[in-house]
């Protein structure tokens, strides 16, 4: 089943995406923008689902990496995504048979497809989180052995930078990053190349279209007047872990991560209670009264309680009255490479990981 | 005696206020607002004199808090034609400027758009030499052609250089009757939103000249020799000039002024706003006098800009919410809204509303008591403790620490509520509230902003807060603030996200108090 994507689809996917972005993985929205007007000018882009991909295939994401800050500032050219995407497969001496998103939090879930729009070749609906992470090695191919690298960089002065090997995806990840800085923090990255059969196993099947199916079920509960937060839990198989509002704030910048934690006190059912908040970008660890409640890697979200948009951790402010919702991760995160890949020990928590469906019933 | 003079400029009224040195309400009027700006402002502030029998001479301020620029953009009215200069290509290519705007609002405002090489990285230095070249055949091109000019450099609010070089550079070519907008001076990070407000306010050009002169006429009319303010989206006032450059920042002044009139009306600075109207009631909460911000961008007639409404509870519940038992009671979510005094039982109608029920209970005095007495007594409580239990509710999620706080109670419908709500420690029920905005500018300060990056690599944190925060301040006093009288009001550090050498998003504000009249 192949479907062409349309405005649509666009703006679901958007509105979608930062629920899976869980607080980070920045706004959508420029993206959303850029694929816009790629598709209004470029092809028409393809959903394939994973199955459709031919098993000796190159397929290869397509990413927007730095900072979300500066990229809603220094907009795109539009031709960084497609010149390293273009000298990725110069490297590689062969031709992709389509793109992907490694992230589908957030707005990497919209730049594969402006990527696609203007090469003319499919978007796979997968991707290499089910949600958003900070480093280019939280990704389920690392769980597979799979490389990030030969992978490309492009900034819009026209600087391309290769990196053809790394020892492993963490040093991709510092490596790629020092250049990224140097581009002026907003590249434009093409990385993980890979076959359709490394594919399959690795990526995480339907993401894309989770996403728009979640901002698909928004649109529709705001239409009808229905309530956004149950359309949101019933899409996600997700569960209401909290609502309040915020009473404190706490962030500091260290190893370049924005981190700190927001105190929510409760309202409604959850008044007395107090729920606090970890995040480094993305939301890591909820404690409710002082016991872990859930971690990383299930999702932790929150939507503004009256309109049920996410908040992002760069946007809580004093006084926001939020729900927060927590979603079961991928399976595949929940194997014991996949904990310490992105469990709660990589990120300094000590508490052990237990899934959100055994302490939220 | 030094006195001043508050007029809101509404879609429907036109206010005004006159307030003596210590901020007491000597009077006011509510006058139907007219086409002519300048006859309608003269109408109030002559009642508001005659009525408080105040020596003109001694009218020191005037402020105007006004829809006009809010109400051209929404209506797409007596816009300027604007060009649209972006500079930092090939970066930004990707999003053409007013890419996300609607069709006609476009077609009203854009003469046309161009892309200039030059603009900065988020540290300020510049991502490529400003095409002075490229600015000087654009300015060639548009000599005679526009009078309004739009610039918007990439990363601007770090470092303005860009669009300084640029403005001068088009200012020597075009005169200086072409009116120049540059980003920075208006809005913040966030490359399409500020420059969307950039645009919109060089787009305001004739209609902020008519509001002001008008203003100005019927000032110099009446014989008054006052000095004039402008309010501000975020609560403060600016003068004249400001707001002739930058009328964009007045189209968001009236719920911030409402709620601070409010709030200044009851005598407390930290407080909870209730207003509660025929349909819904709006809760926000102020803290040291200005009202808490809201996460979400406001969006003007479909464009996105970043200024900051205030962050206000909205519930469904009203004088005009209608109550209906089966198993139980239920208020509102409908309302029959402006019908209350047709369709209620105390008006002789057959709709049982949130006012039909206060009326029984004896709160206040309206239509035909007589009409509600076969009514049950548990009936009318229940509702009774339903309309409070929202209320209180409401509160509670406002505010965000556990000290009970007073509440300002506001708004036709507040005669639903008693006076002793839960967690709160006074309700004030406040006079004159039916001219809050006019009262909210009236008392409000001279203020501005700066919000921008700083990397505490280049400079230590302590230089850097220091430089933005005398930025601020000197914004002030040339937006009218007295020098001596202008201090910082706020200083936020939001650190950001994968930006090396500890590199924090700075906001400060700078408060000052009226400068002497000139």
């Amino acid at each position: 089943m192949e479907t062409f994507l349309r405005q649509e689809d666009l703006e679901a996917i958007a509105l979608g995406a930062p629920i899976l972005g869980t607080g980070g993985g920045g706004d959508p929205y420029i993206g959303k923008l850029i694929a816009r007007q790629a598709m209004s000018s470029g092809r028409p882009v393809r959903l394939i689902g994973l199955r459709e991909v031919p098993d000796r295939a190159l397929v290869i994401a397509s990413a927007m990496m730095g900072a979300p800050t500066v990229f809603v500032e220094k907009v795109p050219s539009g031709e960084e995504a497609v010149t390293a995407f273009l000298a990725l497969e110069e490297f590689l001496g062969e031709r992709a048979f389509a793109t992907y998103s490694i992230e589908a939090g957030g707005l990497n879930s919209t730049i594969p497809i402006g990527t696609a729009a203007k090469l003319g070749i499919p978007l796979i609906d997968a991707d290499g989180m089910g949600r958003a992470f900070p480093e280019i090695q939280m990704v389920s191919p690392t769980l597979y052995d799979i490389p990030a690298t030969p992978m490309a960089l492009a900034d819009e002065k026209g600087d391309v930078v290769i990196l053809k090997h790394t020892i492993t995806n963490r040093w991709t990840e510092r490596l790629a990053r020092s250049a990224t800085i140097d581009m002026g923090c907003s590249a434009m990255i093409a990385l993980y190349p890979m076959t359709g059969k490394q594919a399959k196993k690795a990526l995480i099947a339907g993401s894309i279209s989770f996403a728009r199916r979640i901002g698909n079920r928004l649109t529709k509960a705001w239409r009808t007047r229905a309530d956004p937060l149950d359309a949101i839990l019933s899409e996600t198989k997700g569960y209401l872990a909290f609502r309040g509002k915020v009473v404190d704030l706490e962030r500091r910048t260290e190893r370049g991560f924005a981190q700190g934690s927001v105190k929510l006190s409760g309202i409604d059912e959850d008044k007395g209670k107090e729920l606090v908040v970890h995040f480094q970008n993305e939301n890591l660890i909820a404690e409710l009264d002082g016991s872990v409640l859930v971690s990383v890697p299930d999702l932790i979200s929150m939507v503004d309680t009256e309109t049920s948009v996410p908040v992002t951790t760069e946007g809580l402010r004093y006084g926001l009255r939020v729900a927060v919702v927590a979603i079961p991760c991928h399976s595949k995160w929940r194997s014991a490479k996949g904990l310490e890949v992105v469990g709660p020990g990589y990120f300094g928590y000590t508490a052990p990981y237990r899934p959100v469906e055994r302490i939220l019933r | 005696m030094v006195y001043k003079v508050g007029i809101d400029v509404g879609g429907t009224n036109t206010d005004a206020a006159i307030l003596d040195q210590r901020n007491r309400v000597l009077a006011k009027t509510k006058t139907p607002t007219t086409p002519d700006v300048s006859h309608g402002i003269e109408q109030a502030l002559t009642l508001v004199l005659e009525e408080s029998g105040t020596d003109r001479d001694a009218v020191q301020y005037c402020m105007l808090g006004t829809t006009h620029c809010v109400n051209a953009i929404l209506e797409r009215r007596s816009l300027n034609r604007v060009a649209v200069i972006r500079i930092g290509a090939p970066a930004s290519k990707a999003i053409p400027p007013l890419f996300d705007w609607p069709a006609d609002l476009r077609e009203a405002v854009c003469h046309d758009t161009y892309l200039v090489e030059g603009g900065n990285e988020f540290d300020g230095r510049p991502i490529g030499d400003l095409n002075e070249r490229r600015i000087r055949t654009i300015a060639s091109e548009l000599d005679g052609k526009v009078k309004s000019v739009a610039v918007t450099s990439i990363f601007s609010p770090v470092s303005g250089d860009h669009e300084n070089t640029a403005r001068d550079l088009l200012a020597e070519a075009l005169g200086e009757s072409v009116f120049i907008s540059v980003s920075h001076e208006i809005a913040t990070i966030g490359l399409l939103e500020r420059e969307n407000a950039t645009v919109l306010n060089a787009a305001l050009r004739s209609v902020s000249r008519t509001a002001v002169r008008g203003f100005r006429d019927a000032v110099t009319k009446l014989g008054l020799r006052s000095t004039l303010y402008l309010g501000q989206n975020d609560g403060t006032l600016m003068n004249v000039d400001s707001a002739l450059r930058y009328p964009i920042l007045t189209v968001a002044s009236g719920p911030t002024n409402s709620i601070r009139g409010a709030a200044f009306l009851a005598g407390v600075k930290n407080s909870i706003v209730v207003d509660v109207g025929g349909t819904s009631t709006d809760i926000g909460l102020l803290k040291d006098g200005f009202p808490l911000e809201s996460a979400r961008p406001v969006v003007i007639g479909g464009v996105r800009t970043n200024f900051r409404m205030p962050d206000m509870l909205s519930m469904a519940l009203g004088g005009g919410s209608r109550i209906r038992y089966r198993s139980g009671v239920t208020v509102g979510p409908d309302s029959v809204g402006y019908h209350l005094t047709k369709d209620s039982v105390v008006f002789g109608g057959s709709t049982l509303t949130a006012t039909d029920v206060a009326v029984a209970l004896g709160r206040c005095k309206l239509g035909d008591p007589g009409r509600m007495t076969d009514r049950s007594r548990e009936l009318l409580k229940a509702v009774d403790a339903k309309v409070h239990g929202m209320v209180e509710d409401g509160i509670d999620k406002v505010r965000i620490t556990p000290d009970p706080l007073p509440v300002v109670l506001v708004g036709g419908g507040s005669i639903l509520l008693r006076n002793r709500l839960k967690g709160v420690s006074q309700v004030i029920r406040p006079e004159h509230f039916d001219v809050a905005n006019a009262i909210g500018v009236a008392i409000a300060e001279v203020g501005a902003d700066v919000d921008t990056i700083l990397t505490y690599e280049t400079s230590s944190r302590r230089e850097g807060i220091d430089r933005t925060c005398q930025m601020a301040i000197d914004r002030a006093v040339a937006s009218g603030a007295d020098p001596r009288k202008t201090r910082i009001a706020n200083v936020e550090e939001i650190p950001i996200t994968y930006l090396p050498g500890n590199a924090v998003r700075v906001r400060v504000k700078a408060c000052g108090a009226l400068g002497a009249a000139s």
